[in-house]
C-alpha cells in the first residue's frame, strides 16, 4: 500500500516537473511547480513527518509559488515576450548534460549501500514537539542565522526591487 | 515506508529535471523555478535519510533548507524585477553584460 502511494506521488512529480521544464509560458510552468510540490508535500507526509509535509505546502505552493505569480503579474510580459525560444544548441546540449547527470546520479545511488538497517519509523516520527527540541537545542545556531538571514533577504530585496529615484 | 533506493532515485530523477530546466530554458522566471525542483530534490533525500535512520537532523535542515530558499526566491525574483525595469527583458541570453 505505502509503495503504491510513493508510485503514484512519485509519478505525479516527476510528470510535473517535466511539464515545469518544458513549458514556455511561465505562468504554466508555475502552476505546474504548485502540483509537483503538494506531492512532494504528500512524499513527507508518507513518510511520516507530518510538521515538514504541512511547512511544505505552506512555504512552497503557499508563499513561493504566489510571489512567482507576483513577479509573473508585474513584469507584465506581452505574450510574444513569454516564451523564448532557447537555440538548438542549448536545448540539445542541455538534454545531453541532463541525461549524463541523471546516469551519474543513478550510479551514485545504485553504489550507495547503507550501513545502518531500516529501522521502523518511530510512531512520534515528524512530531512537531520532537522537532523543535531538536531544532532549538542543538541547532539553536543555525535557526538563528538563517533568521537573521530571512531577514537580510527581506531587506534586501526591497531595496533592490525599489525605484531608484536618484537616477 | 517504500525502500530508501526509492526516495533516492526519485530525488536524483528530479534534480536531473531541474539542472536540465536550467540548461534549457532563457526565461530567467522558470531557471527559478528549476532551482526551486533541484532544492525539493535535495529536501527529498534529506526526509528520505530521517526517515530511515530515524533521525530528526535531516528533517531540521530541511526546515533550513526551506528558509534559505524562501529568501533565495524574494532576493532572485527582486532581481528579476530590477533586471526587468532595465531591460524590458528576462531571456538571460540578452543579460550578458557582467559576462565580459
Amino acid at each position: 500500500m505505502a509503495n503504491v502511494i510513493f508510485y503514484i506521488l512519485a509519478i505525479i512529480v516527476l510528470a510535473c516537473g517535466f511539464m515545469v521544464v518544458t513549458r514556455k509560458n511561465a505562468i504554466n510552468a508555475a502552476l505546474y511547480l504548485v502540483v509537483a510540490m503538494a506531492a512532494i508535500a504528500g512524499l513527507f507526509a508518507q513518510l511520516g513527518s507530518l510538521f515538514i509535509a504541512a511547512l511544505q505546502v505552506i512555504v512552497y505552493a503557499g508563499a513561493i509559488i504566489v510571489l512567482f505569480l507576483f513577479v509573473i503579474m508585474m513584469l507584465n510580459l506581452k505574450r510574444d515576450e513569454f516564451g523564448f525560444d532557447s537555440r538548438l544548441f542549448q536545448r540539445l546540449f542541455g538534454l545531453i548534460l541532463g541525461i549524463i547527470f541523471i546516469i551519474q546520479l543513478i550510479l551514485i545511488v545504485s553504489r550507495f549501500r547503507p550501513g545502518l538497517p531500516a529501522q521502523a519509523i518511530d510512531p512520534a516520527m515528524g512530531n512537531a514537539a520532537a522537532m523543535s527540541k531538536k531544532l532549538f537545542m542543538q541547532y539553536l545556531y543555525p535557526f538563528e542565522i538563517v533568521s537573521v538571514l530571512l531577514l537580510a533577504a527581506l531587506i534586501g530585496a526591497v531595496v533592490m526591487a525599489s525605484k531608484r529615484k536618484d537616477r | 515506508m517504500a525502500p530508501l533506493a526509492n526516495y533516492l532515485v526519485l530525488a536524483a530523477i528530479l534534480f536531473a529535471l531541474g539542472v536540465w530546466g536550467v540548461l534549457r530554458n532563457r526565461n530567467a522566471l522558470i531557471i527559478f523555478m528549476c532551482i526551486e525542483l533541484m532544492l525539493n530534490a535535495v529536501n527529498l533525500t534529506f526526509m528520505g535519510f530521517s526517515a530511515y535512520l530515524n533521525d530528526y537532523s535531516g528533517q531540521v535542515f530541511v526546515f533550513l533548507i526551506m528558509a534559505v530558499a524562501a529568501a533565495e526566491v524574494a532576493v532572485g525574483l527582486a532581481i528579476i524585477v530590477s533586471i526587468f525595469r532595465h531591460k524590458e527583458n528576462v531571456n538571460v541570453d540578452e543579460i550578458n553584460v557582467m559576462k565580459w
